[in-house]
């Protein structure tokens, strides 16, 4: 049987440095996949010997899209090991800091990292602006809104616009796109609108950072949170702070209801057939039952929580997004997560390593074997043995996916009352059946949900944050001794990032960090092949998936995109006819 | 060794690392000229994108008073004098003569972030109409060979005239091979010299692609480096902070665009008009650290009262930046005024010498004023001194920078 051999990289529209092989049979569709990192900088090395205090600043550079994430965690991971419980108008400012962030960064990824998966910029080109305004309203209608974007003279200028832009013969960033692929499924209309809302998401999610610098001093890369709370103190009790606060998340909060929510509703609708479809799902191909779609992949969803909404202490009080694990995409169990079951395997990771271990016991130590350069020009991965800078986590021996949806999978599964009805109101409005969640559009989907969740609640708690200054209770830092604390301990920062689960494990002796270990979110769904040969979410959620035109990787990277994969880009179909990348035969998997 | 320590002594006073905003009628008059040349010559140019600027503005329902509010700022930030403010204008209309290329190495791509951030002009303003940014892996629509075929054609069409802004640190040491990109599985170090072999500038954006940033931070397990340690024979010129501020990354092309020159840079290739003070020199909380008020533990009445934050770490008296006058985010903030203090991020090695919550030891910075600033100086000479082998390869890419310098404002 004669297969192909897809490389993609660079896989652009992400952060960092990305690769993806993928093998097709004769129908073009994915029989293997495999996902690997091709970045290390050695972050958690670099951390060893600080002083704890520090890190926060070091470790919120892992990442500077999902800034601050990581800066909260790590901080949390000392002051756990410090046994530190925060002030009120701390954790309500975190809280703001890092909800800000979800709203920036899920927009900013579902129009200018995933849209143009979606959207054919050159098809808006022949849209019929009148009808296009008409069709604005009808899926504004369905989100039960008037649309963002109003009137045909607004989406003529906006076509005319890029039309000048594409007649310059250059295209820029757009240029080379995989525009006229069939498997781009909507109208030329629908197509102006997806164009539209992306260049004016441009300039909300300018606005949207603000929120995160009125609290955190800048953004990217905020700076305020220090252990044992914030020091925006200033910024709290300013009422000038707070209603700028107010006006930048009420411009954010119109556009998510009235653009972006519409437009998941239009996409998820134009392309509900493949999210059910589940003869493309991986289960389906491994015998089991596939209850979802094309890129549902593991179907097993895992969050730890997050947002914590009393002062009773970490991993004590309740959060707006419960912890939990969902296997198999049933909703109507959830298993608590214990972290002590949580174990990062290195059997195909650059690393030295024999077993999977906790991450308190985590090592970072390089073991770089390369690629495998063939006469052809291309480097493949070498599959069989080693090949990613990303470790494979593995809970209670199960790979396990991370991200909004498995938040939104997991809140339904334990029956939270406020993100059920966020899940259902969504899939009742769009007519959409619940099967459609365990799909590529599904995790997208389960991220527009969960902006909007996140936009309206924001607004309570900034009011809780003013009234409780205006109270009168300036606290924001709880004292301590960090001669006396710092001796000997350990601590964790287990919360949620916007693209999932995110795990800061920290060891302290003699006041310096002995031993640092992140588990990110794309750590757990782009990891690599498992000790056992599983492979990871991005991996599996491929599997299944027919492709229309392997020179164009449209569908693998729709898919991927669908994460939105925190790395460094690059998916690179290199194909065998045009480019060299021959059609060859693979007798066994190991062949590839 | 000790001429190295004079050479730096003579390059690195508070004085010489600042633009000389007194130069005399004839110096601006010859400038002036200088540019006016330039802008001449580049209007002949193909623009990339042949887009009418006054119609754009108008199209877009924009101000032209807005679109010169913006421009006196962006000519004050480049210590220009006001007669420069219409040049300025016009480079601004003639930025789509100048193709970017951006690549991404060792990063987080937070530089990218921030660009995204840029407020003047405005992102989209950016891609779609001023500057001509034929490549950038963080927005580019395609993947795979198409991106790679995206790089190829950009840098085959614009040979030469494109400038390459790099993201991220290089590794040239142990983990030389271990980064690679693209299906040929470049190293990053390879892929960054091809690119820029053909750049007419390249601009290195952030922290890490300045000094080497956090990868390069002790024990640096990959050796890695900055773009002015690997890129020979181009002008090199450095934005560090962490993130870079949009504001110089486009007061750079700007610049470019006017003068057709790399702007004035200081010893570590940093443009003068960005970084020509410290953080200390404009800050907010100067006063209080002059009249010897402090915040002396986090949450405490200093810092319900906005006291100055050098017991708290601040690094802002040994920081060479403009983020005191610039700020982030639209000016909605910046670290200082969110009461946290500066953490050096534009300076070498900051990880390891100042990124910490405690004041410096042996800073010997005494408030109230008398004798400080000499002090300080004097302070961060030795440090710079410090960074030692780095300063003779500076040296080396300065000159280089520098000549092109000498036909424009020379």
């Amino acid at each position: 049987m004669s297969k192909r051999h897809i490389v993609v990289d660079p896989i652009t529209r992400i952060e960092g440095h990305l690769r993806i092989e993928a093998v097709i049979d004769e129908n073009n569709t994915i029989v293997d996949a495999y996902s690997s990192s091709t970045m290390f900088r050695g972050i958690e090395t670099i951390l060893q010997g600080r002083d704890p205090r520090d890190c926060g600043l070091l470790a919120m550079r892992i990442c500077g899209v999902c800034t601050g994430t990581h800066y909260q965690r790590s901080i949390e991971a000392v002051e756990d090991a410090f046994d530190i419980t925060i002030p009120k108008n701390a954790r309500i400012v975190r809280n703001l800091i890092q909800g800000a962030l979800y709203v920036h960064d899920h927009l900013v990824h579902f129009y200018h990292l995933h849209a143009l998966d979606f959207v054919d910029v050159v098809s808006a080109l022949s849209a019929d602006p009148a009808k296009t305004a008409e069709e604005a309203r009808k899926w504004a209608g369905v989100a039960g809104v008037s649309p963002y974007t109003d009137g045909e003279s607004e989406f003529k200028a906006i076509q005319e616009r890029v039309a000048k832009f594409v007649k310059q013969g250059r295209l820029g960033i757009f240029g080379n796109g995989y525009w006229g692929n069939k498997h781009y499924k909507l109208t030329p209309e629908q197509n102006l609108i997806g164009v539209a809302h992306y260049l004016q998401a441009l300039d909300i999610q300018r606005d949207l950072a603000k929120m995160q610098a009125i609290f955190g001093g800048k953004n990217p890369h905020p700076q305020s949170i220090v252990v044992g709370g914030v020091t925006c103190v200033q910024d709290i009790q300013n009422p000038a702070r707070i209603a700028l606060f107010k006006q930048l998340l009420s411009d954010g909060t119109k556009f998510v209801k009235q653009a972006y929510l519409p437009d998941v509703y239009m996409a998820g609708t134009m392309y509900a057939d493949e999210a059910t479809d589940s003869k493309a799902t991986f289960t389906e191909l491994i015998g089991g039952k596939g209850v979802g779609g094309t890129g549902g992949g593991l179907l097993n969803y895992m969050s730890y929580g997050d947002f914590r909404l009393d002062d009773t202490g970490f991993y004590k009080a309740q959060t707006l997004f419960p912890s939990g694990i969902v296997y198999g995409g049933d909703l109507s169990k959830v298993e608590a997560v214990d972290h002590e079951k949580i174990a990062e395997d290195v059997t195909h990771s650059w690393y030295e390593g024999s077993e999977p271990l906790h991450p308190y016991n985590g090592q970072t130590i390089p073991k770089y074997t390369g690629l495998d350069k063939r006469d052809d020009g291309i480097a493949y991965l070498k599959t069989g043995e080693k090949y990613s800078w990303i470790k494979t986590p593995i809970y209670n021996d199960t790979r396990v996916e991370v991200g909004p949806l498995a938040r939104m999978i997991v809140g339904v599964a334990s029956k939270d009352e406020r993100i059920t009805k966020y899940v259902t109101n969504f899939l009742k409005r769009g007519n959409l059946p619940v099967s459609v969640l365990f799909s590529t559009v599904g995790r997208t989907a389960g991220r527009a949900i969960e902006t909007e969740l996140m936009a309206d609640v924001m607004m309570e708690w900034v009011d809780e944050l003013a009234a409780n200054a205006a109270a009168g209770d300036l606290r924001t830092w709880t004292e301590f001794d960090f001669d006396k604390v710092s001796v000997k301990t350990k601590g964790m920062g287990l919360a949620e990032a916007p693209r999932g689960s995110l795990g800061h494990w920290v060891r302290v002796e003699d006041g310096k960090v002995a031993n640092y270990q992140a588990v990110v979110p794309s750590t757990w769904n782009a990891g690599p092949r498992d000790y056992k040969g599983r492979m990871g979410a991005y991996e599996a959620s491929l599997i299944g998936t027919k492709v229309a035109d392997p020179e164009q990787p449209l569908e693998i990277i729709r898919t991927i995109h669908s994460f939105d994969p925190c790395i460094a880009c690059a998916v690179h179909v290199v194909d065998t006819k045009g480019k060299s990348l021959g059609v060859y035969k693979l007798d066994s998997q190991c062949s590839i | 060794m000790a001429e190295r320590i004079d050479g730096v002594r003579k390059l690195f006073t508070s004085k010489s690392a600042r633009v000389d905003t007194n130069r005399g009628d004839l110096y601006y008059q010859q400038l002036f000229d200088t540019c006016r040349a330039r802008l001449d010559a580049l209007r002949e140019q193909p623009a990339v994108n042949r887009l009418d600027f006054d119609s754009l503005l108008t199209d877009e329902g924009q101000d032209r008073r807005e679109f010169m509010k913006w421009v006196s700022a962006v000519t004050a930030m480049l210590m220009l004098p006001p007669m420069f403010t219409p040049l300025v204008a016009e480079a601004a209309e003639l930025m789509n003569r100048l193709p970017v290329v951006w690549l991404e190495l060792q990063d987080c791509a937070g530089n990218s972030e921030a660009l995204l951030r840029s407020d003047g002009p405005k992102i989209d303003e950016i891609v779609l109409d001023i500057i001509s940014l034929e490549f950038h892996e963080s927005l580019m629509a395609p993947s795979g060979h198409q991106a790679e075929k995206q790089l190829e054609d950009a840098m085959e069409h614009f040979k030469g005239n494109y400038l390459l802004f790099v993201e991220g640190s290089i590794p040239v040491g142990a983990g030389r091979d271990w980064c690679t990109i693209g299906a040929s599985g470049e190293t990053f170090l390879d892929h960054l010299n091809r690119v820029a072999e053909n750049a007419a500038a390249v601009v290195a954006v952030g922290a890490c692609a300045t000094f080497g940033g956090i990868p390069a931070a002790a024990p640096n397990p990959t050796g890695a480096v900055g773009v002015m340690d690997v890129v020979k024979g181009k002008p090199v010129i450095n934005i560090p902070a962490c993130p870079a501020n949009p504001a110089n990354m486009v007061g750079v092309v700007l610049h470019y665009a006017l003068t057709g020159q790399v702007p004035e840079l200081d010893s570590l290739l940093r443009p003068k008009f960005a970084f020509g003070y410290r953080i200390h020199d404009n800050c907010e909380r100067r006063a209080h650290f002059d009249a010897g008020e402090y915040v002396e533990e986090w949450g405490d009445e200093g810092a319900k009262n906005n006291f100055c934050l050098y017991k708290m770490g601040c690094k802002g008296p040994m920081t060479f930046n403009n983020c005191s006058i610039v700020r982030y985010n639209e000016g909605v903030n910046w670290p200082i005024g969110v009461g946290r203090g500066c953490i050096g991020c534009s300076e070498p090695d900051f990880w390891d010498k100042y990124a910490y919550e405690r004041p410096m030891a042996n800073a010997n910075i005494k408030a109230p004023t008398g004798g400080v600033e000499k002090t300080v100086d004097q302070f961060g000479l030795g440090l710079l001194t410090a960074a030692g082998i780095g300063i003779g390869i500076h040296a080396v890419a300065s000159a280089v920078a520098g000549k092109r310098e000498e036909g424009g404002e020379g």
